[in-house]
């Protein structure tokens, strides 16, 4: 909980605020560091292949045939689940509800903070979901959950997840899906 | 006529040929022409393929307004409308920008105050629109005179502000100024200020690229938040940030927001880096041990007092702050190392600037901070008196 610097009595943390910002073209963000896309999908790779209850959260993007890309992401975010052997939540709506939900009671609460707290999900990929709900709800789940938040971005990443790729197109996620069957067959899981 | 339907991949609809920022601004061929601020600011959205502008008059920033009104005569400008007075204009700005249009407005003084409520709505609601703020004084007394303490109003609301010293700053900073703000992991209004009259209504030379070339059009489904559309699902009639939902909100979820769009704000520190080469400009002598630290004109008369104390063998230097929100406090630090004394001239009564200097400087620097000279209400700001302020500090009681 941040409750010193910038932030003062804020029950989230910034990462801004700790000096992290978003990582450049061509590069990708390992907690605080910034390092070659490839190194962060194998690490990515590796989280979602060793962690309890790793589970995809494809946002409204790649959920609806709204254009050639969102369709070719969506079939390829399916292998991606099967490759990391991950479950996939569907996010339609993934503006974090706090605190008036009651999990037990909603049908479907698939909102990524709540969804994670009720299912104890300690590795998560965020995909095709619009930044500034994602940047607010991973404040939220950085601060409350042990969850491992990964963000495969299509445009310029999110500095609050712990992993963080930038300019993800499909031709990435085909990239990402090679990785991850090579990652998968070193950890002969 | 100007529509988003006659563009082409290469040109947008009044023809002008689709170029990068970089291009525009550091590698297309400029010419000199002699402009005012308002001319040159007309200039510049001529090059922006800007999608929408509402306007409202008020002192000195009307024939700004009028002359972006012109550019939609003349087709360049897609949407052109007067608003009722300037709350009006900032919340009809806000619906522009929020169904994806690349918005530009400017107002002044008390038109800014009259505003206010929705420039922190602007950055909630995460639209990259620039407001062109061409700063005068404000009530009361009425003064339709050159000060800038409204920009002090507008530090905490969350908007990216940007400060520019003279014309040739104020072209190339409202260009750059969309650029960074539409940046997916910025995308929140930006600010650029002037100092009213000063430079809206002062000609000067100015170097400007061919108007045949503008800026590629905003493309709103790179923004953070979706913007208003019924005919892409999923269907979008408001652009709905939670915290507008009252019944799901919590002090935990608006805290976190309100963070995030500082954190958008912090995000910005490389773009602007690049577009505007450096947060701070530095004049003057590196061993020097007296600074000024300016924004605005105020920089302009700094740097005639760097002259003519050097005249006098006194060695100083301008830090001029081209970026107030974010505030570039590291290349602030690393500017004053060494130096004794730090003077902050401002064009306001309040001296904002100067606290802004003394909180990020704070433990971290052992100058003297003096706030001041300090002019306003249309006052103007001579060298003589910036040298003076020198002169007492530095040999007290003998003034200059």
């Amino acid at each position: 909980m941040a409750n010193q610097g910038p932030a003062y009595y804020s029950p989230y943390p910034a990462a801004t605020y700790e000096g992290v910002i978003t990582p450049p073209e061509g590069k990708a963000l390992l907690l605080e560091d910034v390092v070659d896309e490839e190194t962060a999908m194998r690490e990515i790779a590796k989280q979602m292949l060793t962690k309890e209850n790793a589970t995809i959260f494809p946002g409204p993007q790649v959920l609806y045939a709204w254009s050639d890309e969102a369709k070719r992401k969506a079939t390829l975010i399916k292998e991606m689940a099967e490759v990391l052997n991950a479950n996939m939540i569907p996010m339609y709506d993934y503006r974090p509800k706090y605190p008036k939900i009651d999990a037990e009671v909603e049908i479907n609460p698939n909102h990524p903070n709540l969804t994670i707290w009720e299912n104890k999900i300690k590795a998560a990929i965020f995909i095709g979901v619009h930044c500034h709900y994602a940047n607010v709800a991973l404040k939220i789940v950085r601060a409350e959950t042990d969850c491992y938040t990964i963000a495969m971005c299509a445009l310029s990443g999110h500095e609050d997840a712990m992993a963080t790729i930038r300019d993800q197109h499909a031709s990435d996620l085909e990239k990402f899906i090679k990785i991850a069957k090579e990652v998968k067959s070193e950890l002969g899981v | 006529m100007s529509k988003r339907s006659d563009m082409t991949n290469t040109h947008n609809w009044s023809g002008q040929k689709l170029v990068s920022t970089d291009y525009l601004l550091f590698e297309a061929p400029r010419e000199k022409h002699f402009m005012t601020g308002s001319e040159v600011l007309k200039e510049a959205m001529k090059r922006c393929t800007v999608d929408a502008s509402v306007s409202y008059p008020i002192t000195p920033q009307s024939e700004a307004a009028h002359l972006i009104g012109e550019l939609w005569a003349e087709g360049y400008v897609g949407t052109y409308f007067r608003g009722e007075n300037e709350f009006g204009v900032m919340s009809e700005v806000a619906g522009c920008a929020m169904a994806g249009a690349r918005t530009v407005t400017t107002t002044s003084g008390p038109g800014t105050l009259r505003a206010m409520e929705n420039f922190p709505q602007w950055s909630g609601t995460r639209i990259p629109c620039q407001l062109v703020l061409m700063a005068r004084g404000i009530n009361s007394p009425l003064t339709i005179q050159p000060d800038n303490l409204e920009v002090s109003f507008m530090l905490e609301t969350g908007c990216m502000i940007w400060y520019a010293e003279n014309v040739q700053e104020l072209f190339d900073m409202s260009i750059a100024a969309f650029t960074v703000a539409e940046k997916p992991d910025v995308h929140v209004p930006i600010i650029t200020v002037v100092d009213g009259f000063f430079v809206s209504h002062t000609r000067e030379a100015v170097m400007l690229p061919a108007d045949d070339i503008a800026l590629e059009p905003y493309d709103p489904y790179k923004a953070p938040l979706p913007p208003i559309d019924s005919e892409t699902p999923p269907g979008r009639f408001l652009r709905d940030p939670f915290v507008m939902k009252s019944n799901y909100i919590s002090y935990a979820t608006h805290a976190s927001w309100q963070w995030e769009v500082r954190s958008a704000v912090e995000r910005s520190r490389p773009y602007a880096e690049h577009y505007l080469k450096g947060l701070i400009h530095i004049t003057g002598e590196d061993d020097a041990e007296i600074a000024f630290v300016t924004c605005g004109t105020a920089s302009n008369q700094a740097k005639e007092a760097h002259r003519e104390l050097m005249k006098l063998g006194i060695k100083t230097k301008v830090i001029k702050l081209r970026t107030i929100r974010p505030f570039p406090a590291k290349e602030l630090l690393a500017a004053v190392e060494g130096i004794k004394h730090i003077f902050v001239p401002e064009f306001n009564v309040v001296g904002w600037l100067e606290k802004e200097v003394r909180k990020e400087l704070y433990n971290k620097c052992e100058a003297d901070i003096v706030g001041g000279p300090r002019v306003a209400g249309g006052m103007s700001m001579p060298a003589e008196a910036i040298i003076a302020e020198v002169m007492e500090k530095i040999n007290p009681g003998k003034g200059a």
